[in-house]
Order: structure tokens, then C-alpha cells, then sequence
């Protein structure tokens, strides 16, 4: 939910310019799943902020807990099991909205300012705008939006935008006991990871890497990796994420191109009546 | 001297012709409402954004349903023959009102027949697609793929409906006597004999004229 609701640099169904007079520093959370020990204190410290209780679910015999992002669920830890070059490797990511440059669930969007980007990058939702078509799910190239059954509005990660407006990091920055989140300018933050690669690679991790994929123009919420060539390892995380080129299609200047093209037959058919006119019985071919 | 008429519609088909085009209509202007912005201020029509997206579809289905039945009654006067083809090659005599030059048009002229198979292809993609991007109720159950092409089909299928119907409503208001056919039942023999020569030969056979 919004409080810079001045400094906007997108919105969704919207065509005209939104408040975008300043512009805010970009910013950017560093998830190091290097450091991350999976404790799940940021997934707490999310419930307790955004004041969001899940259902108390089933022990599915594995540490993922809930299953999935729910719309209580803003973030939640996923856990992998994988065999690399290195021998068994537990890997942790912490799971949420990736705060895209250009996101998907915007794009989708036909509620006008149900979805905004903020000129600090951050995607936010305003459900009193939210119609709950869920077209924003088709749209989102991560799979992070949820429906709620219960107001059949959407949630997700709002990477603390109230905090940030007034100053302070996110809850699960905050929160996180091992320092694996860190939140700054975007900028920082790269700077920040480079640092952290740099070490991972002198202590054996050839390929650590920093995930900002350049396919959604890069993400407000960043990942140090120790595989960062193949980020699947990590619960699927998609090695090269970009809208779908069927939401493109369905979203792209096709539309314009179809109103206009109603448009045109409508104006079609109202010059042909007073040009050529209508089809009449002849009164005199008629009677003979 | 009255005017002698022959029945073109009966009370039943007219009724269930209209229950598709208030659906339609109803269905045309919350759909555009989502497909693009500028036309985002329709969904007041339907009591706001919330209230137009859970209706749409519901209204959906009820267009479907009497749809089926309104084609249903219609299939058999719609099949193309050899002199539909001649027909088509000659639009532009159909637009310049040449009529008399046009091979003759049974119950249906072939511009007719063939937005009618238009009509049955979109509806079909629109129902089919329609369910699959269903929320709450059934877009959950999908492929998150299977979703993305069912927005892009359903969007797609409804602009080529809507195109049709536009051509479909001015065929009505161009051809003077059709309207009141669909609302009445009825036509005069001359409009027949005019319009659809050998639907004309076919009805008064054997009565006198
Ligand atoms: C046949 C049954 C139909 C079903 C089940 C159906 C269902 C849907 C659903 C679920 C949506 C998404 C928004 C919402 O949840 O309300 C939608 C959007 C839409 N529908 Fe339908 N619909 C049907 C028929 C039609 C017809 C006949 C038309 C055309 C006149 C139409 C035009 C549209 C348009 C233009 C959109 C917006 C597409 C976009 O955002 O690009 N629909 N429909
Ligand atoms: S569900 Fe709400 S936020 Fe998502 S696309 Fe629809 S109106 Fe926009």
C-alpha cells in the first residue's frame, strides 16, 4: 500500500503520464543465499509487518513451510536439494516479488492504478483498485501474485513500501540475523554483491554470480548465488525470466491497433448509408 | 391493395434471437471495458470494476446457451452452395447495390451464411478460452501457459465477434425491411422476392400469387 503516492513512473491501464514530477533513488534488496541459513526469521518478521496470519497447513516431511506463496505468504523460504560438482548441496532461496523493471503483472493489468511502480523501482499493489480478474497472474513471469478467497483481491511483496517511504529497510531486512538481506540503492547493492562474489570465488564457488536478470530489465530485489549459472538449482529460479511473448502479444499495440480497426468499421458502414444507401424494394421494379 | 407477407421468423426464434443480443451487447461493452483503457469507464455501466468482472462471465454462459439453440434452429438454411461462391466473387456488386446482377440468394445470401459459421467458430473459442481465464473458479486449474494463450484466444475471437456484428447490424439497417422481420416475424412477399429470390420461389410454391 502506497504512501510516495507522488513518485510514480508507471501504472497499470493508464496512458497519460502518472505523478512523476521527482525522481527517487533506486533501490534494491540483496538476497545472499551464500549467507542464508534458512531460519526463516524474515518470513516472520513479513507477518508481523504486513500483519498477515496463514492457515496452520499440513508437515509435508521437507523444511518448506508453507508449501507456496499464499496471499498471506508474502515471501517464503524454499529449500533444494541438489548434487553438484561440489557433492551434496543444500540450497535456500528466500521466494517473493522480484520488484521487476518492467513487470509483467503491471503490463497485464486493465484496472487503471491497481498496480504502480514507484520511481524507487518498487511494484506495488493497491487492492482498492483491484478488480480480481487475475490477469496480473498470467502476466507475472515469476508466479508470485496470489488471489485471496477471501476479498478476491491479489497479494504479494510489497518490499515494505510504507518503511521505505519513510526511511527504513524492509521487516525482513531488519530481521534477518545472518545479514544474507541487505537493502540500499540499487546501485550499493551491486557494488555490494560484486564484493561478496569476489570472495565466493576465491574460496572455490568458479561460478558465484549476481542474479539481476536483464529479460524483465532488471529486478529491485537481487540474488548472490553460488551456482549463478544455473539459477534453477535454486526451486526453479528462471535462468533468463522475460514477459511472455504471449502477454505481449495479448498486451502490445495490437490493442490500440483493434480499437481502431472497430473504429474504422463502424465509420465504414456509416459513409457507405450515405454514400451508396440502403437496399430498398423498388416500388416500380416491384410492379411489373 | 395489402401487402401480402410471409413469416420469416416464428415468436420462439425471435425471442431467442434477442436474448443473444442483449448478451452480446452486455458481454461487447464489459469486455472492451478490460481491453483497453480508454474504455475502462463502461464498467460503470455494470456497477464498477468488481461487479463487471463477476459478471461477464456468467453472462458469458447464457450467451453460449441460447447461442447453441439459436444455431441449432438455423444450421440447415445455412449450407453453402455453388451459386454462394458466384456470390461472394461479386461483393462488389453486393456494396455497390447491384442486386439484380448477384446470383440468386436462398433463405440466406452467402454473406449471411458465411458470418454465421464466423459467428459459431468465435463463440465456441470464446467459451472454451473463457472458462480457461476464469477466476476464481477455474483459471487456478490451468497451466499458467495454457492462461496466457487463453487471454490472447479470447481477445482475439472477441474482436473478430464484435467486428462481425458490426457488419451484422449494418446489414440490418441497410437492407430496409429486415429489422422488422426479426422483431415482428414477418416480411412483405416483395422484400422477399427482392432480397431472397429463391427463398421467395420456395415459400409461395403452390399457392397462388
Ligand atoms: C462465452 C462465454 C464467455 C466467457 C465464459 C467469458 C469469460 C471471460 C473472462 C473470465 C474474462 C476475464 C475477465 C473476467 O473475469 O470477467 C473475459 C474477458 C473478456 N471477454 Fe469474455 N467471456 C465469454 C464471452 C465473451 C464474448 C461473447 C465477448 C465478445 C463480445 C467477450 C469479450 C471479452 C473481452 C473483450 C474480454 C477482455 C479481454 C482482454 O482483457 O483482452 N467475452 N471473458
Ligand atoms: S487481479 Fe487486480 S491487480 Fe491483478 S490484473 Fe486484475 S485488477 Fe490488476
Amino acid at each position: 500500500m502506497p504512501l510516495q503516492s507522488l513518485d510514480i513512473t508507471r501504472r497499470s491501464a493508464t496512458t497519460t503520464p502518472s505523478p512523476s514530477q521527482r525522481q527517487t533513488e533506486e533501490v534494491a534488496k540483496l538476497i545472499d543465499t551464500t549467507k542464508c541459513i534458512g531460519c526463516k526469521a524474515c518470513q516472520v518478521a513479513c507477518m508481523e509487518w504486513n500483519d498477515t496470519r496463514d492457515a496452520i497447513g499440513d508437515n509435508h516431511g521437507v523444511y518448506d513451510n508453507p508449501m507456496d506463496l499464499t496471499e498471506n505468504s508474502w515471501t517464503v523460504m524454499r529449500y533444494s536439494e541438489v548434487e553438484t560438482d561440489r557433492g551434496l548441496e543444500w540450497l535456500i532461496r528466500k521466494d517473493g516479488c522480484m520488484h521487476c523493471a518492467d513487470p509483467g503483472c503491471l503490463k497485464a493489468c486493465p484496472a487503471p492504478g491497481a498496480i504502480v511502480q514507484y520511481s524507487n523501482g518498487i511494484v506495488d499493489f493497491h487492492e482498492e483498485n483491484c478488480i480480481g480478474c487475475g490477469y496480473c497472474i498470467a502476466g507475472c513471469p515469476f508466479n508470485v501474485p496470489r488471489l485471496s478467497k477471501k476479498d478476491s483481491k491479489v497479494y504479494k511483496c510489497t518490499l515494505c513500501s510504507d518503511r521505505v517511504a519513510v526511511g527504513l529497510e524492509p521487516a525482513c531486512v531488519k530481521t534477518c540475523p545472518t545479514g544474507a538481506i541487505v537493502f540500499g540503492s540499487k546501485e550499493d547493492m551491486a557494488h555490494h554483491a560484486e564484493g561478496r562474489i569476489a570472495d565466493l570465488k576465491e574460496r572455490g564457488f568458479a561460478n558465484a554470480g549476481l542474479y539481476d536478470p536483464a529479460g524483465v530489465g532488471g529486478t529491485h530485489v537481487m540474488y548472490v548465488l553460488h551456482h549463478a549459472d544455473q539459477p534453477e538449482l535454486y526451486h526453479g529460479l528462471p535462468k533468463d525470466p522475460s514477459i511472455s511473448p504471449l502477454v505481449s502479444l495479448w498486451k502490445g499495440v495490437t490493442k490500440p491497433l483493434a480499437l481502431f480497426g472497430l473504429g474504422l468499421t463502424v465509420l465504414a458502414g456509416f459513409f457507405h448509408y450515405v454514400t451508396v444507401g440502403p437496399k430498398e424494394v423498388d416500388e416500380e421494379t416491384e410492379s411489373s | 391493395m395489402r401487402e401480402k407477407l410471409i413469416q420469416r421468423y416464428t415468436p420462439p426464434e425471435r425471442a431467442n434471437h434477442w436474448v443473444v443480443a442483449i448478451a452480446f451487447v452486455l458481454l461487447a461493452l464489459s469486455g472492451l471495458a478490460l481491453f483497453h483503457p480508454s474504455l475502462y469507464w463502461l464498467s460503470s455501466l455494470f456497477g464498477g470494476g468488481p461487479w463487471m468482472r463477476i459478471l461477464h462471465p456468467f453472462i458469458g454462459v447464457v450467451l453460449a446457451l441460447s447461442f447453441v439453440a439459436l444455431a441449432l434452429r438455423l444450421w440447415r438454411f445455412n449450407r453453402m452452395s455453388k451459386d454462394d461462391e458466384q456470390w461472394l466473387c461479386q461483393i462488389g456488386d453486393v456494396m455497390r447495390n447491384r442486386d439484380s446482377k448477384l446470383p440468386e440468394a436462398g433463405r440466406y445470401n452467402a454473406g449471411q451464411k458465411l458470418l454465421f459459421y464466423v459467428m459459431v467458430a468465435c463463440v465456441a473459442l470464446l467459451l472454451l478460452s473463457g472458462i480457461v481465464i476464469w477466476r476464481p473458479w477455474f483459471a487456478g486449474a490451468f497451466p499458467l501457459v495454457m492462461v496466457r494463450l487463453g487471454a490472447v484466444i479470447h481477445a482475439l475471437s472477441a474482436f473478430v465477434l464484435i467486428a462481425g456484428i458490426i457488419v451484422h447490424i449494418y446489414a440490418a439497417i441497410l437492407t430496409k425491411g429486415s429489422i422488422h422481420a426479426m422483431v415482428r416475424g414477418t416480411v412483405p412477399q416483395a422484400w422477399a422476392r427482392k432480397h431472397h429470390p429463391a427463398w421467395y420461389r420456395e415459400m409461395t410454391e403452390g399457392s397462388n400469387r
